[in-house]
């Protein structure tokens, strides 16, 4: 029993100062039971938020008639597949690739994030895959699901798997903490610069 | 950047910043903000601890900085980087320049990288016909104004939003809002398009890490990594004091950078970029990615014993927040390219001599840069030892050349001190200050009104004073230091009695002199050593348990700098070491030593305030002792805002810079009148003499004193 009852507490430790960090970063974060609620929530979310595009040519921008997009390109066939029936049935575009086509901005990247960082609520995500790259920077909304196994005290305690990513070179490898922010304006702090404006995590039971 | 002309006009340059109320307000806020904030960051955090573990680590990559860059070069190499060698910022930015000719780039998108400021690589580019879009939001905004930084970290901190409204509004041809928020989203759109066009992306880089030949880039905004992400070519400068052996080495510094910059526990982004990436824009699917190792005068710098530490500098700008001078002229008038303390030393290594000399000299010499920073470099030292290496190359000021000789030689000094309180009589008022100043000497020193020379020195009182005490239970050398001893002899007199209360013996040896710390200020290193040697002589033979002195910067340079001044003279090390282990504060030797107790006082409740002299708080790391001793005899202690930040007298400083000191001490004595205290103390004659003068001239009632000058006024009386 005492064996099994220490790492446990030790992780609901983990877990518990991993929301309240990663929310003091203003990310916004939620527990889920299975992928089906994170397919959801991305739903929800673009169905809410307003359809933006950006202007990256001489030609102006006209969202008249364009469809909300969620950037997927990293998620099994299985998950993928539920996602884009449920995209379908609510009239969203769904996307698992070419993201160098929609430069111009999608509303929702879903992710997986590979470790998280309790001791700032900082979320890992390894990418050598350039389509989960550009989907996690250039969209307006980050989901991403963390499952609840894969949270570390810290960096030195993650140091370690850290090093596998990268000596699996070449790789890119994200530290993600909250939304983009800057405090270049009078030291007034405003979020969504060049990055989402809103990081959404949701921890998954597993 | 400052022009460097001579000390005048850089005086003038920064009397312009104080004239800068947006800058001033802005500056004031974010010094007292940035504390507020580094505190809570670091709450759970043992500061000392980690400074020193980051320290250590860097100082040992340094001892095999070769091994390291083989292996960061190879790693990078087999990842498919190219990986450059620059000597200095010239052929950093050709070959910048002939990547970016070479792969037919002409669009560049940069983010933020105060290495590329440092070899001006965007007028380079600009120059060779590249278009060059910052992409950092302060960045950008400076880009603009075809301006340098600011901050190291917030590069446009000078700025206000009706600045930024303006110039955006040009940038978008309409009337934009001064709102932040809207300011922020018409960079996001405006950024964009420049994102997706940009052929080659160029980063600076916060770690290059040996073992796997990764980059490290820390940011808020994201931008960074669209940069390394979108072009087809990515070109990394980095300063070869970026390596780290491993990533456990750059996350225990990303923990002290981020913490110790902005007060975040993490930045938003922190991208590890390893090797050649998966690239869509790329014709071969792999980015072609190029790392720079810049040297530019690094090699110098870590080679010379003294200054090696510098390579542990993680640019925080941590040592800018925290400068009472930097607050008062912003970055442009305190660096040139690199801005605080570090940028003052990193000038003279990186820019040269010229654009270093003037600015080596706006230091207060306050240590609060070297007690907030992130590598434990002791940054005052630094700047004082290039203050002297410039003035012994070009050779002394005469003011200098002049102290020196007086300084060297006591029996001079001290028989023109005496002189100097005939002179004065003419005008020397009933109350002690001098009624009116030479003028053709002090003009500018009319911030304040200056003491007067006592009419017996306190070595002349000795004699008749000295008191017989029987049995002691400790036996004390004092050291008086040349104000107490020739200005306030009473503090001196004041301590006699409270010691002999205590059954403390005391001695007094004759030859000792001025402790040598305003010729060191001057830059004049080898008085700063004749003078040191004679102190350590004079107490030499002294059976005696502590050398107390009421003089914080006294105390201070006695402790701490004489083992480095008279460190090549291993036969002194004995002595020395025994001297300096002796040596103690006022208020810790009352408090530690003496341990006062209510019983010994006679209280009256007044309300008192303290001033924390540089030397006692940072330079001996007394913070408690003061306040508590005000408790126990009595007093209520009201604590004063920023009481441990420099009142602007900084010895030779007010005399130098006498703008800026008035300034400080301007502060200074607004936060002390907020307490509502009738008593302001402190623990060093140099503030006393600061702090009464700007009183005085602001006809305020508040008195200042010496601590110990309160304790002995409420002793209670004993049988002698």
């Amino acid at each position: 029993m005492t064996e099994t009852k220490e790492p446990a507490t030790t992780q609901a430790a983990h877990y518990r100062r991993f929301i309240e960090r990663a929310e003091s970063a203003a990310a916004i974060v939620s527990a889920i039971g299975s992928f089906d609620e994170a397919v959801t929530y991305a739903i929800n979310l673009c169905q809410e938020r307003p359809l933006n595009r950006y202007a990256i040519s001489d030609e102006p921008v006209d969202t008249g008639g364009l469809r909300k997009i969620i950037a997927a390109p990293s998620l099994s066939e299985a998950e993928y597949g539920l996602l884009r029936e449920k995209c379908k049935a609510h009239l969203i575009d769904c996307i698992e690739s070419g993201m160098r086509d929609h430069l111009n901005g999608v509303d929702v990247g879903l992710s997986y994030g590979d470790l998280g960082l309790a001791e700032t609520g900082t979320l890992v995500l390894n990418c050598p895959d350039e389509e989960l790259r550009l989907a996690t920077m250039v969209c307006e909304y980050h989901v991403c699901v963390l499952p609840k196994s894969k949270i570390y005290a810290d960096g030195y305690d993650a140091a370690e798997q850290l090093r596998v990513f990268m000596q699996d070179a070449p790789t890119y490898t994200a530290f993600i903490t909250g939304p983009s922010r800057t405090a270049d304006i009078e030291r007034v702090l405003s979020i969504g610069v060049h990055g989402p404006l809103e990081l959404h995590i949701l921890l998954l039971e597993d | 950047m400052p022009e460097t002309k001579s000390l005048k006009t850089y005086r003038k340059e920064c009397q312009e910043s104080l004239d800068n109320e947006y800058l001033r307000s802005a500056l004031d806020k974010f010094a007292v903000a940035y504390r507020v904030g580094r505190d809570k960051a670091f709450s759970e955090i043992d500061v000392d601890q980690l400074v020193s573990e980051v320290a250590e680590m860097k100082d040992e990559t340094l001892k095999s900085l070769d091994r390291y860059l083989e292996q960061f070069t190879r790693k990078a190499e087999e990842a498919g980087v190219v990986v450059h060698y620059a000597k200095d910022a010239d052929e950093a930015n050709k070959i910048i320049n002939e990547i970016g000719k070479n792969a037919g780039c002409r669009k560049v998108i940069k983010t933020k990288s105060m290495t590329a400021e440092e070899t001006h690589l965007s007028h380079a580019m600009i120059a060779e016909g590249f278009e060059v879009t910052e992409t950092d939001l302060g960045e950008w905004i400076i880009q603009l104004r075809d301006e340098p930084p600011s901050h190291m970290v917030m590069p446009a901190i000078h700025l206000s939003r009706y600045h930024v409204r303006d110039l955006f509004s040009e940038v978008t041809g309409q009337q934009e809002d001064e709102e932040i928020e809207k300011l922020v989203k018409v960079a996001r759109h405006q950024m964009r398009r420049k994102f997706v066009e940009g052929e080659m992306g160029i980063t600076g880089a916060n770690f290059g890490v040996a073992e796997t030949g990764s980059i490290g880039i820390v940011t808020n905004e994201g931008n960074a990594r669209l940069v390394t992400s979108l072009p087809r070519v990515h070109v990394a400068l980095l300063g070869i004091d970026k390596l780290v052996p491993t990533i456990g080495d750059a996350l225990s510094q990303v923990k002290v950078l981020t913490r110790n910059a902005t007060a975040q526990p993490i930045t938003s982004y922190v991208t590890w970029v390893t090797g050649a990436n998966e690239c869509g824009a790329s014709e071969g699917e792999r980015k072609e990615v190029h790392y720079v190792l810049l040297d530019n005068g690094r090699r110098e710098m870590v080679a010379d014993p003294l200054f090696s530490q510098v390579f542990r500098c993680v640019r925080c700008g941590a040592c800018a927040n925290v400068c009472p001078v930097y607050r008062l002229v912003g970055g442009h008038k305190m660096g040139h390219v690199y801005i605080g303390a570090i940028g003052l030393i990193l000038t003279y290594f990186f820019h040269g001599e010229e654009n270093a000399k003037h600015l080596v000299q706006n230091c207060i010499n306050c240590e609060a840069c070297k007690d907030i920073c992130a590598g434990g470099i002791d940054l005052p030292r630094l700047i004082k030892e290039i203050h002297t290496r410039i003035q012994d190359k070009d050779g002394q000021p005469l003011p200098s050349l002049l102290l020196g000789k007086i300084m060297r030689n006591r029996k001079l000094f001290h028989t023109l001190l005496r002189t100097a309180k005939w002179a004065q009589k003419p005008v020397k008022g009933e109350d002690g200050f001098m009624r009116h100043l030479p003028m053709m000497f002090f003009k500018e020193h009319d911030f304040k009104a200056l003491p007067a020379i006592a009419e017996k020195p306190f070595r002349d009182v000795w004699l008749e004073i000295k008191p017989r005490v029987e049995n002691p239970k400790y036996k004390v050398g004092l050291f008086s230091g040349c104000v107490q001893d020739f200005v306030y002899p009473e503090q001196m007199i004041a301590a006699v009695e409270l010691f002999q209360d205590h059954d403390v013996a005391m001695v007094f040896p004759m030859e000792q002199s001025c402790c040598g710390l305003p010729v060191q200020m001057m830059g004049d290193k080898k008085v700063s050593k004749d003078v040191a040697l004679q102190n350590l002589n004079a107490f030499v033979g002294e059976e005696v348990d502590y050398i107390v002195t009421l003089c914080a910067s006294c105390a201070s340079h006695l402790k701490h700098t004489y083992p480095i001044l008279l460190e090549d003279n291993p036969k002194l090390a004995e002595q020395l070491g025994d001297f300096c282990d002796k040596v103690i504060d006022l208020s810790s030797f009352v408090h530690d030593v003496l341990k006062v107790t209510p019983d010994d006082f006679d209280g009256d409740g007044k309300k008192v305030t303290f001033h924390a002299p540089c030397h006692l708080c940072r330079g001996l790391g007394v913070h408690d002792a003061p306040g508590n001793l005000m408790r126990t005899a009595g007093m209520d202690y009201i604590e004063a805002a920023e009481a441990e930040v420099c009142c602007g007298f900084g010895g030779t400083y007010s005399a130098k810079f006498p703008e800026l000191s008035a300034q400080l001490l301007d502060n200074k004595l607004n936060n002390v009148e907020d307490t509502g205290a009738d008593l302001l103390l402190t623990d060093c004659p140099g503030c006393i003499m600061q702090l009464r003068g700007g009183l005085k001239k602001r006809e305020s009632e508040t008195e200042v004193k010496h601590t110990i000058e309160a304790l002995a006024e409420r002793r209670k009386k004993k049988k002698r």
